[in-house]
């Protein structure tokens, strides 16, 4: 079979992400740039520096970046409680095969479950109120960002401790007994040994964790119903509001922002994870 | 290794805040699914027939389970001869393939949608209005799932050396996918198999946005109106994919054991 014949099998492949992959993509990259008629404009672009563009931006960012820290710092300190109790015990494989689960469960179900948990009729609320006479719902900050904190850290976590556990596994017994034959304290063990290995994969995965928190949209769409405090909310009400002139345009060029941040992130990781990959095996 | 009283109780405290973070929104859901409506005392399963009875909630969880088989069904035609061939026939392609189906990663679903408006408008031409059509959206969706799952499956196997044996025996390309490689990988399909079925049933941008009801578009719609009925709901699927990805590690555990053997 000649050069040609051997790719004819990869085009129905090709096709098919090309048509509803990469033809979005660059619709969203291509539009950001033309105005409701298809002519070249920087408009939309600018449109992102007016207020409700920064402050959804700068929503984002920090709901990320909490997301991240926090997410990475538990799931970190969870994953070394489970390896902890070794590689092959009930209660590591248990964890491992739970996380995978949680970390997937995100959207509609997760809003609903800490609504049924912290809503003004949520099982905690009303527990709280009936012991300590304490209001835990407030003034309904469950709908914004610091309720999507909450709700976020609740499948950044279990992702985290997919990630990082195998890094921390990966340090090796004989690492450890080196490091106390030579007169090394546990002490001065993690903090000259298993830190420094392990600070690559940390960064990493908090990286990794930002992008997840950053991109995530379905929970905040249904938990958020006042406002566009986040970037995704504020390009659902782009494309779909009729009253904003040009706002299909508008939406493309918030898009295109997300695309740079998540891309950078991304980037960043990867630059780490090979980091990592050069002491693991 | 053995480690000191403290450290062990420490753990198991810490272990316990972890469970209850975890544990309390799922047994809320419960919980809540299973009030009467109102302030009313007792327990009742009426949210949970509703699932049944509910005309509206009915056909979104066909929708949504159609949804599901249609994507495997696509996933693997599109995806299992396109990877096995790329590594018998055209390696220098490999690096490609395995960039667009990780593109998903670094392309927010969002993104997608809010560019996918063209495309779609001719899908509907074409194919007609059904939530169906979704399955193409989806496709792409848990392509970089799939495409790890089927990649280690097909690392693990010779594929160069199966293919030869059974093409100087005579068999064509068809067979050598088909019958001889696909069998050997099908582990790795499974997998593929399983997170997408777990994907598509609590996918909601591209649903809500191109205003189909599937099953989580339907729930965040009578959440209003029904809230007990839609955490019933939830936790029905929440249920079934955790089943599902439980299924999962056990497989690969099993496959693993199978492997060292």
């Amino acid at each position: 079979m000649g050069g040609a014949g051997r790719l004819l099998p990869l085009v129905p492949f090709l096709l098919f992400v090309g048509v509803f992959l990469l033809v979005p993509t660059v619709t969203v990259a291509l539009g950001a740039f033309q105005d409701a008629d298809g002519a070249f404009t920087l408009d939309n672009l600018g449109a992102l520096d007016d207020y409700a563009a920064l402050r959804a931006l700068r929503g984002s960012l920090v709901l990320s970046a909490t997301t991240a820290v926090l997410g990475a710092v538990l799931g970190a300190l969870l994953a070394w409680l489970i390896v902890s109790a070794g590689p092959d015990s009930l209660l590591k494989r248990m964890t491992m095969a739970i996380s995978g689960v949680l970390a997937q469960f995100g959207g509609v179900i997760l809003a609903f479950a800490w609504i049924a948990t912290i809503g003004i009729q949520g099982v905690v609320t009303l527990a709280l109120q009936h012991l300590t006479g304490f209001n835990l719902y407030g003034n309904g900050w469950l709908f914004s960002i610091p309720g999507l904190v909450v709700v976020y850290t609740y499948f950044q976590v279990p992702l985290m401790v997919i990630v990082f556990a195998p890094a921390l596994e990966g340090l090796r017994v004989q690492w450890r007994e080196a490091a106390v034959n030579l007169g090394a304290s546990t002490w001065q063990y993690w903090r000259l040994v298993a830190v420094p290995l392990l600070t690559p994969a940390f960064l990493g995965s908090m990286l990794l964790l930002f992008a997840n928190a950053f991109a995530a949209y379905a929970t905040a769409a249904v938990l958020v119903s006042q406002g566009q405090p986040i970037v995704p909310l504020l390009i659902r009400q782009a494309i779909t509001s009729e009253v904003l002139l040009g706002g299909a345009n508008v939406g493309f060029a918030l898009a295109l922002e997300m695309i740079v941040v998540v891309a950078l992130v991304m980037a960043a990781y990867s630059l780490l994870l090979r980091r990592t990959s050069r002491w693991m095996k | 290794m053995t480690h000191s009283r403290t450290f062990r109780i420490l753990r198991a405290l810490g272990l316990l805040a972890f469970g209850a973070f975890f544990f309390v929104p799922l047994l809320a859901l419960l919980d809540f699914s299973t009030q009467v409506p109102g302030d009313a005392p007792g327990r009742t399963w009426d949210a949970w027939t509703y699932m049944v009875t509910d005309e509206r909630l009915r056909s979104a969880i066909v929708a949504s389970l159609l949804l599901a088989v249609l994507t495997v069904t696509g996933m693997v035609v599109l995806l299992v001869p396109t990877m096995i061939w790329v590594r018998l026939r055209v390696p220098r392609l490999n690096r490609l393939v395995e960039f667009l189906c990780l593109l998903p990663l670094t392309i927010p679903a969002l993104v997608i949608v809010v560019g996918i408006t063209n495309v779609y408008s001719w899908v509907y031409y074409l194919l007609g209005g059904s939530p169906l059509t979704l399955t193409f959206a989806y496709v792409v969706l848990v392509l970089p799932y799939s495409y790890r799952a089927i990649d280690s499956a097909l690392a693990a196997i010779d594929v160069t050396t199966l293919a030869e044996a059974a093409r100087s025996l005579g068999a064509g390309w068809f067979t050598v996918i088909t019958r001889i490689v696909v069998p050997n990988i099908w582990g790795g399909v499974l997998s593929a198999a399983f997170i997408s079925v777990a994907l598509v049933l609590g996918e909601y941008v591209f649903s809500s946005l191109l205003h189909f009801d599937t099953l989580p578009v339907a729930m965040a719609a009578i959440y209003k109106s029904y809230a007990q009925a839609s955490m019933a709901a939830a936790l029905a699927s929440m249920t079934l994919v955790a089943v599902l990805l439980l299924g999962l590690t056990f497989l690969g555990r099993r496959r693993e054991r199978k492997g060292m053997a």
